[in-house]
């Protein structure tokens, strides 16, 4: 009886047995929850399976930026969102980073209208919630701004009515091959350039040109690219309408409402992120650029923001992706994004648990992908210790 | 020895600078602040611009304008209609709870924020007040619920509001701690099998949108479940929010956990204890106490996130207000309904960010003594 006790009272026992317990828990948990599942699909007379994505939508998507029609499939209505919501959250991130560095240095001003009107912009974006933002902005551009007729023009060629907020857009007349090519071919030169000047002024300690120079002469190679292949500039102005306006870019006011959310609510978070970092480095590190004779804005690029970024980069990883998990709400003001395309899609076909399961799985991708892109780009900037 | 072949680095200077004037003194006089330079003064200019050009236009349509008493046909036309307000506030606060008992949704809101500024001095922070607070939240259930001590009994799909939101919120923090000390732990274990299975939970909750998580509860709960179990709609979004509240704790309570010295366990073994003692009188304690500043900031999340349940179709603060504008005899004057719903987000959420300032300060005076 001996060897029974010491064989109960033995640490790796206990633990093979608690874990093997615990695991036994899960499984059974997980399965007892899709035995269940399966069996009330089977008695609703919905038949499981990812089949139906290429049955026709037969449901509109108001707007999008891959070609959709109603009688594409449901799969492809599904990659329509996913575009949408890739659009809306790329342009809402890069757009906030900008915001939010300038309101981190708002904040940090001395002068007290600019970091008073900054810290009065950032407490209320922060403390209140999105998606009472997104409304009010939606409603704003609904129900507050007069119809097209009575439109909105800031400048010409900037509409802003209940329909929406219309923009010029930059059209480009003649054959633009060469032209493309040339700006490409410039681009590459340039980098290669930089680089070059980069590594031989390390390595000798002069200061050369040869970035400038390659910049200068690819302005030149373009110019003459442009006038030889006689390309023009235009602006193609939107025009009031009888219902709408016509021409240019249109932003829907669900696209302007979200968009807009997003990056107002976003950039005060990036720019808290920001100030934080740039805050956490220390003052000795400035007194030192300035014995050294630097500028100040030397400074701050060559010796304080490299070191901020250190600080930055993990929390920004985690704000990029709340903003795309955050374009989700796109569906309390209507933006067609991948969540209201799977609730859609979900109403109309039972599906629920295969639309439920996309939208899982392209979240966790995002998700995935984006922390694992930022852990490269961490290591790459990591502070190298012997 | 100097290798000659090595080019004359150009940045060497070969006579002394000029000495420059003292910097300035760290306090400047606010005209300096504003106009002490060409920048300042441009700024300051073109902010007053701003404000001279928008104040009268804020100004006409809150005050001048403004329609205070009456209906909806006096606010067409008008600036602010603040009457809407005043006749609407009962259903935007309290949604369609029946109007003869009211007086239950006031005092369970009264409860909660009475036992939250309770808790506020941590000299407050006892095992009484832990009791006092589930004896509250259960109580103001029972009080919201009614069909005891001749309450009448109002169902869930009748309650709406501000209670909603606060009960939401005390709910799913209140529940979601236990559950994320386990995960927490279970992420700290050395053994494998807990230690994947919190990874893979709190990853896969923080990795997906509270909006997925709100849908699976409401749409994907039911269908899980056996036949003839059935949840209650708000039980099922607390369901949601219970878990993200949870993940979201467990990553806070990790960095405290993280932050406490080997030692302490060490010490507590060598002292004769055994693992659940340790973990309870040793390192919990400790780690909690670490992450009370930002366990705050998680608190203002699950505030703002409970905002979301609008989308299962919960008569929230928001959504209550929402309801309220559809009324067809007002002109739906939505930006003064949302600007109420915001600043009552406003005053919770801004309150406990500048609690958790102080708690800050507070602690990092203890530390350095």
């Amino acid at each position: 009886m001996t060897s029974l006790s010491t064989l109960l009272n033995d640490t790796r026992t206990r633990q093979i047995g608690l874990q093997a317990l615990m695991l036994a828990a899960a499984i059974g948990g997980i399965g007892w929850l899709v035995l269940n599942t399966a069996g009330n699909l089977d008695e609703r007379g919905i038949t499981g399976g990812f089949g139906f994505l290429e049955r026709a939508a037969r449901f509109p998507i108001a707007e999008s930026i891959i070609h959709y029609r109603p009688t594409d499939s449901f799969g492809w209505a599904f990659l329509v969102g996913l575009g949408n919501t890739l659009f809306l959250a790329v342009t809402a991130a890069l757009t906030a980073t900008l915001l939010g560095l300038g309101v981190a240095l708002a904040r940090r001003s001395t002068h007290p209208l600019t970091s008073g009107a900054a810290t009065v912009y950032v407490e209320a974006m922060r403390n209140t919630p999105l998606v009472v933002q997104l409304l009010f902005w939606y409603a704003l551009l609904t129900l507050g701004l007069p119809n097209i007729h009575m439109a909105f023009t800031p400048i010409d060629g900037v509409i802003l009515a209940d329909r929406g907020l219309y923009l010029p857009r930059p059209v480009i007349a003649g054959d633009k091959g060469p032209f493309v090519a040339a700006l490409l071919l410039g681009l590459a030169a340039t980098a290669a350039a930089w680089r070059y000047g980069r590594i031989q002024r390390l390595r000798t300690g002069i200061p050369n040109h040869y970035g400038w120079i390659a910049v200068f002469s690819t302005l030149l190679l373009v110019g003459l690219v442009w006038i030889s292949s006689s390309l023009a500039l235009s602006l193609d102005r939107p025009v009031i309408g009888r219902f709408n306006a016509t021409g240019g870019m249109g932003l829907s006011p669900e696209f302007t409402a979200v968009f807009a959310g997003l990056l107002l609510y976003s950039a005060a978070f990036i720019g808290e992120i920001i100030r934080g970092g740039i805050d956490a480095v220390d003052k000795g590190q400035w007194e030192a650029g300035r014995a050294l004779g630097l500028e100040e804005g030397k400074i701050l690029r060559l010796i304080v923001i490299p070191q901020a970024l250190r600080v930055i980069i993990p929390p920004m990883t985690s704000q990029y992706i709340n903003i795309t998990k955050n374009t989700t709400l796109a569906l309390a003001v209507g933006y067609p994004d991948i969540a209201l395309v799977a609730a859609t899609t979900i109403n109309q076909t039972g599906q629920a648990v295969e639309g439920i399961l996309i939208l899982m799985l392209v979240f966790l991708t995002l998700s995935v992908t984006a922390s694992l892109f930022m852990n490269w780009y961490n290591r790459r900037i990591a502070l190298v210790t012997r | 020895m100097t290798d000659m072949t090595q080019p004359t680095p150009v940045f060497v200077r070969t006579a002394p600078t000029p000495a420059r004037a003292a910097p300035l003194a760290e306090r400047r006089p606010l005209w300096r602040l504003l106009f002490g330079d060409m920048v300042s003064a441009a700024m300051t200019l073109v902010g007053l611009l701003g404000l001279a050009w928008m104040l009268p236009h804020l100004l006409s349509w809150a005050v001048i304008n403004s329609v205070w008493t009456g209906g909806g046909d006096e606010c067409r036309q008008a600036g602010a209609c603040w009457a809407f307000l005043a006749e609407k506030y009962p259903q935007i606060l309290f949604g369609i709870y029946p109007p003869a008992e009211q007086w239950r949704p006031i005092a369970v809101c009264a409860l909660i924020l009475g036992l939250g500024l309770w808790s506020l001095p941590p000299r407050n922070w006892t095992k009484a007040t832990l009791g006092l607070w589930v004896g509250g939240v259960l109580g103001s259930l029972f009080l919201m619920g009614g069909g005891v001590l001749g309450l009448k009994s109002v169902p869930t799909s009748a309650w709406g509001g501000l209670p909603v939101t606060l009960l939401l919120t005390v709910w799913s923090l209140g529940l979601g701690f236990p559950l994320a000390v386990l995960l927490a732990l279970g992420r700290r274990a050395s053994l494998p099998v807990p230690r994947y299975l919190s990874i893979g939970i709190i990853e896969l909750i923080r990795g997906l949108p509270l909006l997925s998580l709100l849908f699976i509860a409401s749409i994907l709960l039911p269908i899980m479940l056996p036949d003839g179990v059935s949840i209650d709609k708000l039980a099922r979004a607390l369901a949601a929010m219970v878990l993200v509240s949870a993940a979201y704790i467990a990553e806070v309570l990790r960095g405290g956990l993280q932050a406490i010295p080997k030692g302490q366990t060490e010490a507590a073994q060598a002292l004769g204890l055994n693992w659940g003692q340790t973990t309870r009188l040793i390192v919990l304690p400790q780690a909690i106490a670490k992450v009370i500043p930002p366990l705050t900031s998680t608190i203002i999340v699950m505030v703002k996130n409970t905002s979301l349940v609008l989308v299962v179709g919960l008569f929230d603060l928001l959504s209550a207000g929402r309801a309220a504008l559809a009324d067809p005899d007002w002109p739906a004057p939505f930006a003064e309904t949302y600007l109420l719903i915001a600043l009552i987000y406003f005053t919770i959420c801004f309150s406990i960010s500048r609690y958790a300032r102080w708690l800050e300060m507070r602690m990092s005076k203890g530390s350095r003594r």
